[in-house]
C-alpha cells in the first residue's frame, strides 16, 4: 500500500484566496471613498446619506466586479447578498444601539446596595449608595412566578387541545387565542381591575398583578407550544397508540417529553412577554416602594413600574436609578433566555 | 387505564417471565416451546379478518376482503402501491380509525372475539395485536432500554423483572449483542436498521400474540433488511406475523402464506392467497402471475 499519510492533507479548495479576499476588502474601501467624495461634493448631508450612497455604491460594485470575474448569475446573486447584510445590519443597529446606551447610563446608579434595600424610606433626592429596588425585584419574581403558575398549566393543556386531542371547538379556540395574544396589555390590567379589584378585593396586590399578566402570558405559551406540538412526527402517536397506550398516556408519556425543549422555549418567551409589562402593574399591583413579600395583600412593586415611577421624579439620581433598574431587568432576560437554550439544546450533544 | 388483574395473557406472561430462567436465550425457547405445545390453541386460526371494507371520506379503498392468519405462521401481503394493504393490516389493530375522515365495515376476529364489538377496550386489542412501521420511529426522549419497555409504561403494566424483559426482546429482536453495552444511550443514535430492531424490541415487550409489519424494511440497506428477516423467521414460531411488502423476493423468503392484493383503479381487492410457494410458482390468477413474474406492477 502507499504510504498516503504525509501525500493528502485536509483542506478547502472552495475557499476564498487572499487576492478574493483583498479584492472584497478593496471593493468596501472603495465604496466609503466614494459615498465620502460623492457626500462632500453634493448637497447630500449627515450620516443616513453617507450611509445610503455606501449601500448603493457597494450593490454596484460588486455587480461589476462579480460580473466581470464570474457572470450574470453570480453578479445578480451579489445584490440579493448585499440585501440580505443590510438588513441584518438594521436590525442590528438599533439593538445594539439600546444596549451599548442602556450598559452606558445604568453603570453609575448600578451599586451592589440595589439587590439589598427598598426604597421604603429614601426619596427621589437621595444619594445612589442609599435605597435600592429589591422590592421591584421581589415583585417583579412573585408577580411572574404566579402568572407562570397560572399561565403554564393552560396554556399548554391548550395546545394539547389545539394538537393532540382536537374536536368541534379546536377552530374558535384557535381564533380566540390568536386574538387575545393581540389584546393591548392596559386592556388585562382593566379586566382584572373591574372584574375582580373593584367588586372583590378592593384593594390591589401582588395576587392582582400575577392574574393581570397571566392574561398576558397564557396566549403566548398557547401558540407557542402548539408550534412546538405540531413538529412532533405523527408517527410517534402512531406508535404510542399501537403499543396500547391511550391518548392520554401517549401525549404525556411520548408526545410532550419529545417536545420537551420547545416547551421549555414557549415557557421563556411566555416570561420575557410579561416581565417588562407596565401599564397592567400600575392598575392592578398598587407599585408600593417597600418590600412586600405577601401577593394577597398590600402594594407590591415591580421593575416596571420602579423604572417608570423614578424617570417621573426626574432629579438626576432618580433618573440613574431608572437607568440601573433597566439594565437589572434586562440582564436577567439575558439569562433567562442564556439558561432557556442551555436546557432546550442538551439533547443534540448526545 | 388498563387494570393488570384482568389481562390474562399479559398475565401469563409476567408468570412465565419469573418461573423461566434469567438467561434469555433459554426462556425464548421456553416460551417457543410453551407455544408449540399441542392443545394450546397456537396451531389454530390466530386472527380472521371476514368481509372488511374500508374507506376514507366517501372513497371506498378496500371490498370485501377475507383472510385468516394462522398462529405460528409468517403471512405476507404483496401488491403495487396504492391497493389498499396498508390500510388493511391497520384495521386489523384499530389503526385505521386514527385517521381523520376513515370508515370501516367488516369483522375482525382475534381469538374468536370481533375486535369492533361496542364495549371493546381498544388499548387492550392493540396489545394483543402488535404494529411496527415503515419509518422506524423510536421515542425520541428515550434511552434504548426506555423505549424497549415503553410499551408497559404506555399501558401501565408491571413485570417482575424488567432487565429480563429488556435483554428478551432485545435478544429476539436481534439487537442484543449490539446494544447490550449502551442501553443508556438514545434510541436515535442507532443506525436505521437498529432502529427498526429496537422497534420491533419495543412491540415484542407487551407480549403481542399477533405482529403487523407495514414495509418494515422499504428504507433499510440490504443488510440490515437480512437480520431483520432474520428476526421474523426467529418470531414466527411463537406469534402470528403479517407482512406488507414489495419486495417480492423478501415475500418468498420469509412468509409461508402470501396474499395479493390489487386494484384497477377502484378499490383495493385481494385476488388470491394461498401458500408462498404456490402463488410464486403456480398462480392460479393470471393478474398475480404477472406480477410476481415482474411483467406489471
Amino acid at each position: 500500500m502507499i504510504n498516503s499519510k504525509v501525500a493528502v492533507k485536509p483542506g478547502k479548495p472552495w475557499a476564498a484566496t487572499p487576492r478574493e479576499r483583498a479584492l472584497d476588502l478593496g471593493a468596501i474601501l472603495l465604496a466609503a471613498v466614494g459615498s465620502f467624495a460623492l457626500v462632500a461634493l453634493s448637497e447630500l448631508k449627515g450620516k443616513l446619506a453617507y450611509a445610503g450612497v455606501f449601500f448603493l455604491l457597494i450593490i454596484v460594485i460588486n455587480f461589476i466586479h462579480n460580473y466581470l470575474s464570474r457572470g450574470i448569475a453570480t453578479a445578480k446573486d451579489s445584490i440579493a447578498s448585499t440585501f440580505a447584510v443590510a438588513g441584518v445590519l438594521i436590525t442590528l443597529l438599533p439593538i445594539t444601539s439600546i444596549m451599548f446606551s442602556i450598559f452606558e447610563r445604568g453603570k453609575t446608579g448600578f451599586k451592589l446596595n440595589l439587590f439589598t434595600s427598598d426604597m421604603k424610606l429614601n426619596g427621589p433626592n437621595d444619594p445612589l449608595n442609599q435605597g435600592g429596588l429589591l422590592h421591584a425585584l421581589t415583585g417583579s419574581g412573585i408577580m411572574v412566578g404566579i402568572a407562570l403558575i397560572i399561565s403554564l398549566p393552560i396554556g399548554i393543556l391548550t395546545a394539547i387541545y389545539l394538537t393532540e386531542i382536537k374536536g368541534f371547538f379546536t377552530r374558535p379556540i384557535r381564533f380566540l387565542v390568536q386574538a387575545m395574544s393581540g389584546v393591548p396589555s392596559i386592556v388585562a390590567g382593566l379586566f382584572i381591575l373591574s372584574a375582580i379589584v373593584f367588586p372583590i378585593t378592593k384593594t390591589p396586590s401582588g395576587l392582582m398583578g400575577g392574574l393581570a399578566l397571566s392574561i398576558l402570558m397564557i396566549p403566548t405559551i398557547a401558540r407557542t407550544s402548539e408550534e412546538v406540538l405540531l413538529l412532533i412526527p405523527p408517527d410517534l402517536r402512531e406508535a404510542g397508540i399501537a403499543l396500547g397506550g391511550t391518548q392520554w398516556r401517549t401525549i404525556s408519556q411520548i408526545v410532550v417529553p419529545a417536545a420537551k425543549s420547545g416547551l421549555m422555549t414557549a415557557i421563556i418567551l411566555g416570561v420575557a412577554r410579561v416581565a417588562g409589562e407596565t401599564a397592567p402593574l400600575v392598575l392592578v399591583s398598587g407599585g408600593g416602594d417597600a418590600l412586600n413579600l405577601n401577593p394577597t395583600s398590600g402594594p407590591m412593586g415591580s421593575f416596571p413600574f420602579y423604572i417608570w415611577k423614578s424617570f417621573t421624579f426626574g432629579t438626576t439620581e432618580s433618573i440613574a436609578r431608572a437607568w440601573a433598574g433597566i439594565f437589572i431587568l434586562l440582564v436577567l432576560i439575558f439569562i433567562l433566555f442564556i439558561a432557556a437554550r442551555l436546557l432546550g439544546g442538551d439533547r443534540k450533544k448526545k | 387505564m388498563i387494570n393488570p388483574e384482568d389481562q390474562d395473557p399479559l398475565d401469563k406472561g409476567s408468570e412465565k417471565m419469573e418461573t423461566t430462567t434469567p438467561s434469555s436465550l433459554s426462556s425464548v425457547a421456553a416460551n417457543a416451546a410453551a407455544k408449540k405445545k399441542p392443545g394450546s390453541g397456537a396451531l389454530g386460526v390466530g386472527l380472521e379478518a371476514r368481509g372488511i371494507h374500508a374507506w376514507f371520506g366517501d372513497k371506498l379503498v378496500l371490498q370485501n376482503i377475507s383472510l385468516d392468519f394462522w398462529s405460528g405462521t409468517v403471512t405476507a401481503l404483496i401488491g403495487p402501491s396504492g391497493c389498499g394493504k396498508s390500510t388493511f393490516i391497520r384495521t386489523l389493530n384499530r389503526m385505521h380509525e386514527f385517521i381523520p375522515g376513515a370508515a370501516m365495515a367488516g369483522e375482525v376476529l382475534l381469538n374468536g372475539k370481533d375486535i369492533y364489538e361496542s364495549g371493546t377496550d381498544v388499548t387492550k386489542i392493540r396489545l394483543k395485536v402488535g404494529m411496527v412501521f415503515q419509518k422506524p420511529n423510536p421515542f425520541p426522549s428515550m434511552t434504548i432500554a426506555d423505549n424497549v419497555l415503553a410499551g408497559l409504561k404506555l399501558a401501565q403494566l408491571k413485570v417482575a423483572n424488567k432487565d429480563d424483559l429488556l435483554e428478551e426482546c432485545l435478544v429476539r429482536a436481534g439487537l442484543w449483542s449490539e446494544v447490550k453495552d449502551r442501553l443508556s444511550a438514545y434510541g436515535g443514535s442507532l443506525s436505521g436498521g437498529q432502529q427498526q430492531r429496537l422497534c420491533i424490541a419495543r412491540s415484542l415487550a407487551v407480549r403481542p400474540e399477533v405482529l403487523l409489519m407495514d414495509e418494515p424494511c422499504s428504507a433499510l440497506d440490504p443488510g440490515s433488511t437480512l437480520k431483520i428477516e432474520e428476526t421474523i423467521s426467529e418470531l414466527s414460531s411463537s406469534m402470528t406475523i403479517i407482512i406488507v411488502t414489495h419486495n417480492m423476493q423478501q415475500a418468498a423468503r420469509v412468509s409461508d402464506y402470501t396474499g395479493f392484493f390489487l386494484s384497477d383503479g377502484g378499490p383495493g381487492e385481494l385476488v388470491e392467497v394461498g401458500p408462498t410457494s404456490e402463488i410464486f410458482s403456480r398462480p392460479k390468477d393470471i393478474r398475480t402471475e404477472n406480477y410476481v413474474t415482474g411483467r406489471f406492477g
